[in-house]
């Protein structure tokens, strides 16, 4: 008999299929970013040649346009120009076009950044300690208003679209930063204080007590111990609530316009000579995939244990 | 170091009363044992005397203070707890330098302690070390160092060789009662572990149902037990009653049970009550062929110096320790007859054991 085998162990025929259907998976999924990147790098011509060109020279064309407001000018004015002194001031004379001024991109870019941080912060920190507290005190109707906390998030934010909208104006909170870090902070915390709680309670009180015995205070306990030890929950949670508010598009859409809008309502609306700019929406994109991505890879550690944590007792 | 004072202390949970009415001096640089099975209210008074719960009335006096409704960081105490509760995101050095960096003392000051600590109990080597790479044993001495770095004025423990196994937990002992020699501070200790108890304590405490049953050297709660409670959990096995229904008047020292007579110690106290029982060690018994109470061999249990063998009779299982030569048969007929006068009556309604000559 062969008892080499363990049935434990994975037959390498169900390990082989299960690589085979993660790599498809994975190729399947990357294809349309793999394109979104390939497209902003790509210019106007070959964006949108048919068919697609796969292989092509690659060209900048797309981050210029997507930095930059230029005007279409005469060969005659163009000629009268001196010489250009950069590199992208050619690129853009080449198609006969002057650069006028930065674009607007930078500004919806960075208001992403303050929004999206900001809220997530605000979200991680407020759950922290809401998390803390239903976790560790008699709290009155305590069950009751967890299950009203974690209600909020039965409808689809949007349904309130309407009654916020007309909420922020008489506020004068609509287009405002902190408006927006408000308002997502609002959606994400009861995510934030259901996942949070959870960690919390896998937390043993003793953690908080003996630093209770030690001298500390309950507050600079919560700091010192247990929240460095919930750091994973707080990975995860920060996880979720940056990838929500980065990437939310119905309430920027309708509640900013100029001063705090955010890049997802602001880049489709990138449109160049006759039609849309494709290179430079890709290059947008790109860019705005960018910041979940990395700061997903630098808590990528914490998130797989995250989600896995307590599935072990430890 | 000082002297723990506990006055009618009482603690309640909803209806659920966890400690009742309990009274307490633990002197300075005792080495006293708060013992009981669990539930019985050990840990919530060694919690209470910590300042992690709130006595719902009583005092508790630390030194001449009463400290009963001061914070846990207000009280000046260290605690060991059963897991330890070491900061598993902080290496040893920090674990230990914890509690002096909230007092604000000075870095070097800081260093000094830690390392005298550290060398004390002998874990100077593993001072940068992580938390999770430590053995149970280092991460027990551990635990104690970041208790005594901050010199407080009691140690409490709960349970903490609870979690070590059996031949680890014979070392620590050994170890904490060393140390507890070398800085002669004033510890409370709580364990279900009696052979810990015994082992460690000057003074030892038994708790059952949220009340102290008897606070005394362990050699007198072995010997002397204030309650049956007390007798049959102290002692492995625990004390043999024998139901006798009948009263006990003063002065008496026969008495009559199936038969045959006893001597016992001369009482001191009447009990009219029926359901008295009679309670002797299974040391203090032997086996003999008459003038005994009759049974059959029921079990025997080898134990190396020594063999326990239980004997069926009409009061039910009787065990007897017995020399290592005594030979019998499973379903032999034997008597048991006492070895000695180590006798206790206990009173059938109070549980209390009568006072005699032996129980003075």
């Amino acid at each position: 008999m062969d008892t080499s085998r363990s049935y434990l162990e994975p037959s390498s025929f169900s390990k082989k299929l299960a690589a085979t259907i993660i790599i498809v998976y994975t190729v399947i999924t990357l294809i349309p970013i793999s394109w979104m990147v390939m497209t902003s790098f790509k210019n106007v011509n070959s964006a949108i040649s048919y068919p697609p060109e796969v292989l092509f020279e690659p060209s900048l064309e797309g981050y210029v346009n997507l930095f930059t407001n230029r005007s279409r000018q005469s060969q005659e004015y163009l000629d009268s120009l001196p010489a250009p002194e950069t590199w992208y001031e050619e690129l853009v004379r080449s198609r006969e076009m002057v650069i006028t001024g930065p674009s607007k991109f930078l500004g919806r870019y960075s208001n992403s950044m303050i929004i999206g941080f900001g809220s997530t912060f605000a979200s991680v920190f407020l759950g922290a300690l809401a998390a803390y507290a239903f976790s560790r005190f008699r709290v009155p109707l305590k069950d009751d208003l967890l299950f009203f906390i974690l209600s909020t998030r039965m409808f689809p934010p949007i349904a309130v679209a309407v009654p916020i909208f007309i909420m922020y104006r008489k506020l004068g909170l609509g287009d405002t930063h902190l408006g927006m870090i408000i308002l997502y902070t609002v959606v994400n915390l009861s995510l934030a204080v259901w996942l949070l709680k959870g960690f919390m309670d896998e937390i043993p009180k003793e953690y908080e007590e003996a630093a209770m015995i030690d001298g500390y205070s309950r507050l600079q306990a919560f700091f010192k111990v247990v929240l460095p030890q919930a750091m994973t929950g707080i990975a995860a949670t920060a996880i979720f609530c940056m990838i929500f508010s980065w990437n939310e598009y119905a309430f920027a859409v309708l509640l900013t316009q100029f001063n705090a809008q955010t890049a997802p309502p602001f880049i489709p609306t990138i449109i160049g000579e006759g039609g849309l700019d494709w290179p430079a929406i890709g290059a947008g994109t790109t860019l705005f995939l960018l910041p979940v991505m990395i700061f997903t890879i630098i808590l990528r550690k914490h998130l797989l244990r995250g989600i896995t944590f307590g599935a072990v007792r430890k | 170091m000082s002297k723990i004072k506990i006055v009618n202390l009482q603690k309640s949970f909803g209806d659920f009363t966890a400690v009742k009415n309990s009274n307490l001096t633990i002197n300075d640089k005792e080495f006293f044992v708060l013992l009981g099975p669990s539930g019985c209210g050990k840990t919530t008074t060694l919690r209470m005397i910590a300042g992690l719960e709130l006595p719902t009335s009583g005092e508790i006096y630390l030194g001449d203070e009463e400290v009963g409704m001061l914070r846990a960081s207000e009280r000046d105490i260290a605690f060991v707890f059963q897991l330890f509760a070491l900061y598993p995101h902080m290496n040893v050095k920090n674990n230990l330098s914890f509690p002096l960096k909230m007092q604000g003392y000075s870095r070097s000051e800081i260093k000094a302690r830690v390392e005298d600590a550290a060398k004390l109990l002998r874990i100077d080597h593993i001072l940068n070390s992580n938390i999770s790479s430590l053995s149970g044993g280092d991460r027990q001495r551990v635990a104690l160092g970041r208790a005594l770095v901050r010199r407080p004025k009691a140690f409490l423990m709960d349970e903490p060789l609870g979690t070590l196994d059996a031949e680890f937990r014979e070392l620590m002992c050994l170890e904490l009662k060393k140390l507890h020699i070398d800085i002669g501070a004033t510890t409370v200790y709580v364990t279900h572990d009696q052979l810990e108890a015994m082992s460690l304590a000057d003074r030892i405490a038994v708790m059952d149902g949220g009340e102290i049953l008897q606070a005394d050297e362990p050699s007198v709660i072995y010997n002397k037990p204030a309650t049956k409670f007390v007798a049959s959990f102290i002692g492995s096995p625990g004390m043999n009653f024998i139901s006798i229904d009948q009263g006990i008047s003063n002065e008496q020292s026969t008495l009559n049970i199936e038969g045959t007579d006893f001597s016992i110690p001369k009482q001191y106290e009447i009990s009219k009550g029926k359901k008295n029982s009679f309670g002797i060690r299974p040391e203090n018994l032997s086996l003999t062929n008459e003038g005994g109470l009759k049974g059959s061999v029921f079990g025997v249990e080898y134990l190396g110096s020594r063999k326990i063998v239980t004997v069926k009779t009409n009061f039910g299982e009787i065990k007897v320790k017995t020399d290592i030569s005594t030979s019998v048969k499973i379903n032999e007929n034997v008597q048991v007859k006492p070895s000695n006068d180590n006798i206790i009556i206990f009173d059938g309604e109070t549980d209390k054991s009568l006072k005699s000559e032996f129980m003075n």
